[in-house]
């Protein structure tokens, strides 16, 4: 989850945000090398005493700063373009969950096997317990299985909300009339903390998402006692 | 094919990758899924067939529906589509 005074990227939980992960330190390098470079020729022009007023143009210069950008945008570019068909792959999911916004929680639905559907409502503050985070935990998790491929199909009952969670790279739109579909395998068992992230009125930073990644069996007893409580 | 539709629906696991809808937008597999269960279930009944078959769309559309829009019958998932 986040951290006090974080500057990064939360820890990953899936592979994809690991990409993503990667590909941000690769092309925000690229950024600080070029921003200290043109920080550094500016500083050096600025501060140089001596004046060259007979210097018209110069090929060999013109070419190296129209080739190099070019190959640096190249070298941008392909990684990013892998990313993006990496998270269009064809998977073949384990689990169907459907995530649906409301005002002003998330309601989760289970129903590849029996009817399952819960409401996630946001823990008040003055309900906490000692170690909980404020405005992140929710009376229900969304639990699912580690290391399986699963897809989430997120829809909105009302206004228009979005399912975000930042350890697993996923931020869908929901969308009341549409059922937008994501896909994800989470890496390691743990509690992964999101929140709605598109304005829904009053309480839109009061309904946050909380997915819980457990060993299969743990998913298959917590199913099997959500159904009986139900 | 392979499988025959009972080991199918004893191994459903949840609805597999539709090569019909390969995008974000899941709304018409929802509601496909949802007329073809329905029309199964007519064209069969009407040949006086067992109705197994249909049960593979019932559970596609189960598990891609969300329940208030089912709940609601025929006239909620055609305003969602």
């Amino acid at each position: 989850m986040a951290h006090p005074s974080q500057l990064g990227f939360q820890d990953a939980a899936s592979p994809l945000m690991e990409e993503l992960l990667h590909f941000h330190d690769h092309a925000l390098m690229i950024v600080i090398l070029i921003s200290t470079m043109v920080l550094y020729i500016i500083l050096a022009m600025v501060t140089a005493k001596l004046t060259d007023k007979l210097v018209l143009d110069s090929q060999e210069i013109e070419i190296i700063w129209t080739v190099l950008p070019a190959i640096i945008l190249i070298l941008i570019a392909l990684p990013s373009l892998r990313i993006s068909y990496l998270m269009d792959e064809i998977n073949d999911p384990h689990l169907t969950i459907k995530a649906m916004g409301h005002q002003w929680y998330w309601s989760y639905e289970y129903t590849d096997y029996e009817d399952l559907g819960f409401d996630s409502y946001m823990t008040p503050t003055q309900d906490l317990t000692p170690g909980q985070f404020r405005l992140l935990e929710a009376d229900h998790r969304m639990v699912t299985p580690v290391e399986s491929p699963i897809r989430v199909l997120i829809s909105a009952e009302d206004v228009l909300h979005s399912w975000a969670i930042p350890a697993l790279g996923v931020k869908v739109d929901a969308v009341p009339g549409r059922l937008n579909q994501t896909t994800f395998i989470i890496s390691r068992p743990g509690v992964f903390f999101g929140q709605c992230s598109e304005i829904c009125g009053a309480n839109h930073s009061f309904m946050p998402i909380v997915v819980e990644a457990v060993p299969l069996q743990h998913f298959e007893n917590w199913s099997s006692l959500m159904i009986e409580e139900a | 094919m392979s499988e025959t539709i009972d080991e199918k629906l004893k191994n459903y696991r949840t609805a597999p990758f539709d090569a019909r809808f390969p995008n974000t937008n899941q709304t018409r597999n929802c509601y496909q899924n949802y007329l073809d269960y329905h029309r199964c279930n007519k064209a069969l009944a009407a040949k006086d067939q067992d109705q197994t078959p249909c049960q593979w769309y019932m559970r596609v559309y189960k598990s891609l529906c969300p329940m208030s829009w089912v709940s609601c019958g025929t006239s909620a998932l055609i305003v969602q589509s």
